[in-house]
């Protein structure tokens, strides 16, 4: 020990090995995961398509793998087939021309959108009536909790063909099953949000005898605004999974589930990956867009350091 | 809120030097009693307290932990509803006083909104009161000024020390200019030293602005040094065993715990507080 505490001081000068020094930030994990990825999904794409690589030939081991990551419709894609898919529909394609993947993609966000800001509206609406009126917390928490036990693909074909049966088509079904999917994030985190302001606060603003609204606005607003973020994030992430479950049912012509849909139809499972991938950028940008926000909000708060 | 006669220097002076009884009645309780109804059986937290403060002092409760100091505290600022007796404050019902805004109250914690800054923190309760902004302002400079807080008006809570958390939390209590201030163990977590320092200041603070002051405290020399009276309590069932005058001259400084007063009197409190245990082994 002695020994060691003696040598340390010399030793340090010298700073963190090489392989500290990549791991201190962030890209140093991510680096690595991802390159551990790598490998394991080639494998595993070797291994899976093997079987379906045809040739009247015997093929050398260099042959067959080269084989296996070009087929046109393998059971598991090489991702760099799923990135020449991506760049020759995203950036190759017209936006204009209906296999471009912006097309679909922006299709499903406006529907995740406008489902957003309606389920987050209706799930903040319904937070502060429950705690304005804690009556309500029984009655209406049994309803909500009850809404959300029903699986979603069950709800979905129901919404869209009695919505389709009365001229409702398009965006304003979708819209419903994301919001009726987010909805809920938004309520639970924001009953929680409001009523988190502990019984020191409360009991200050009795001294000032502060009417309810005061106490509101002035307490439970700025308390819940932590929660606020924290449920807009899952919400955003629900409403697009909402979105795209809702173009599922009808064999919708466009969005990111029509190109799931139609990819599994004809077996195309490099477009399938490709919407795939398309879909987590398009959720991992979104919520990254409420986390900056996030930031932005607390820091003017003066509550984050 | 009329704060005319309170700045009348001879108030505050007069009570300090313990001359004859200064001022009117402020709070005047009795055989007050509040009792909890909880899982495991009843607690007595205070049972027929007799209690008279008057205009100017500065009354001490001190007393073993769960005495009831904080319950009574919280009675009068009407946080609580005395179960039996009666008690008013400044000649009404508390409920009344309270919405009259009548007292500042000073809790054990900062309890400082941490989405404010200090400024915003003080002028938080005169925003409820629809105080118009230049006054808010001026009113909160002026008691951040009192309790030497100046110059740290945009500092957020967490850029504070518990010290400076504490006088701000005081500033805020004494913001929209109370008659009566009531602290619970305000600076029961900070160090001796800092304690001291915000003790002379607390003094001096009540010397200008000649407010009626209720105090928790746990220790024997804050006090003696602050009050004018010292109510002595002890637990299950809380109660008072001693009311102890304490006129020690107005502008005492720290050294004054050197004399032979000081101590004469604190050597009373700690038998009061000594006996109060043995009645209950
Ligand atoms: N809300 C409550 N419900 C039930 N019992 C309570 C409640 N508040 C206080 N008590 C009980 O009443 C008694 C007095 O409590 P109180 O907080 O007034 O003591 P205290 O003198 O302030 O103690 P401390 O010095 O530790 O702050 C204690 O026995 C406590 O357990
Ligand atoms: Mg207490």
């Amino acid at each position: 020990m002695t020994i060691d505490a003696a040598i340390a001081p010399a030793s340090r000068p010298r700073g963190p090995g090489l392989l500290a020094r990549a791991f201190a930030g962030t890209t140093g994990p991510v680096v690595t995961i991802v390159a551990v990825l790598m490998v394991v999904w080639y494998a595993a794409a070797v291994w899976l398509n093997a079987p379906l690589v045809q040739s009247e030939t015997p093929l050398s081991t260099a042959e067959l793998v080269d084989a296996t990551l070009a087929l046109e419709r393998p059971l598991l894609p090489a991702p760099h087939q799923i990135l020449i898919e991506l760049k020759k529909t995203v950036l190759d394609t017209p936006v204009t021309s209906k296999r471009s993947l912006v097309q679909h993609a922006w299709v499903t966000l406006s529907s995740t959108l406008t489902g957003f800001a309606f389920g987050a509206l209706l799930g903040l609406l319904l937070a502060v009536a429950i705690v304005h009126v804690r009556s309500l917390e029984k009655s209406l928490m049994f309803w909500i909790v009850s809404s959300q036990t029903i699986p979603i693909l069950a709800v979905a074909p129901i919404i869209i063909v009695v919505l389709g049966a009365i001229g409702v088509t398009g965006l304003v079904p979708k819209a419903i099953i994301s919001a009726y999917l987010c909805f809920f994030p938004v309520t639970a985190g924001m009953v929680k949000g409001l009523t988190s302001p502990d019984r020191l606060h409360v009991d200050l603003m009795r001294t000032y005898d502060a009417s309810p609204s005061a106490t509101f606005w002035k307490l439970r607003v700025p308390a819940s605004v932590p929660f606020l973020f924290t449920s807009l994030k899952v919400a955003i992430a629900a409403s697009l999974v909402g979105a795209i479950v809702g173009e599922l049912p009808t064999g919708a012509q466009a969005g990111l589930g029509a190109r799931l849909l139609a990819g599994s139809y004809y077996g195309q499972t490099i477009q399938i990956w490709a919407a795939l991938f398309a879909a987590a950028a398009l959720a991992a940008t979104m919520v990254g867009l409420v986390g900056a926000l996030e930031g932005f909000v607390l820091r003017q708060m003066g509550t984050r350091r | 809120m009329d704060a005319s006669p309170l700045r009348d220097p001879t108030i505050g002076t007069g009570a300090a030097a313990g001359g004859p009884a200064p001022g009117r009645v402020v709070i005047d309780a009795r055989a007050l009693s509040l009792t909890f109804d909880t899982a495991d059986g009843v607690v007595h937290a205070l049972s027929d307290v007799d209690l008279t403060v008057r205009e100017g002092e500065f009354v001490s409760f001190i007393g073993p932990s769960g005495c009831g100091k904080t319950t009574l505290l919280r009675v009068i600022a009407d946080l609580e509803r005395a179960t039996g007796g009666s008690i008013t404050v400044d000649g009404v019902a508390p409920a009344e006083a309270r919405t009259q805004r009548l007292y500042g109250y000073v809790f054990q914690a900062p309890a400082l909104l941490p989405w404010r800054n200090v400024l915003a923190n003080v002028t938080l309760p005169l925003e409820i009161f629809g105080m118009d902004k230049a006054s808010r302002l001026e009113h909160a400079r002026r008691n951040l000024d009192l309790v030497n807080l100046a110059g740290f008006e945009k500092k957020f809570p967490w850029q504070l020390s518990g010290g400076m958390q504490q006088r701000a939390s005081i500033a805020r209590a004494l913001s929209f200019d109370p008659k009566l201030l009531l602290m619970d163990e305000p600076f029961g977590a900070l160090d001796e030293i800092v304690r001291d320092k915000l003790n002379e200041q607390l003094l001096k603070l009540w010397a200008e602005t000649a407010k009626t002051v209720v105090f928790v405290t746990h220790s024997i020399p804050e006090a003696v040094f602050l009050s004018t009276k010292i109510v002595v309590m002890s637990p299950r069932p809380g109660r008072i065993i001693d009311v102890i005058d304490c006129d020690l001259p107005a502008d005492r400084t720290l050294e004054i715990r050197e004399t032979a007063q000081f101590l004469a009197i604190a050597h009373r409190v700690r038998e009061g507080l000594r006996a109060g245990h043995s009645y209950d082994d």
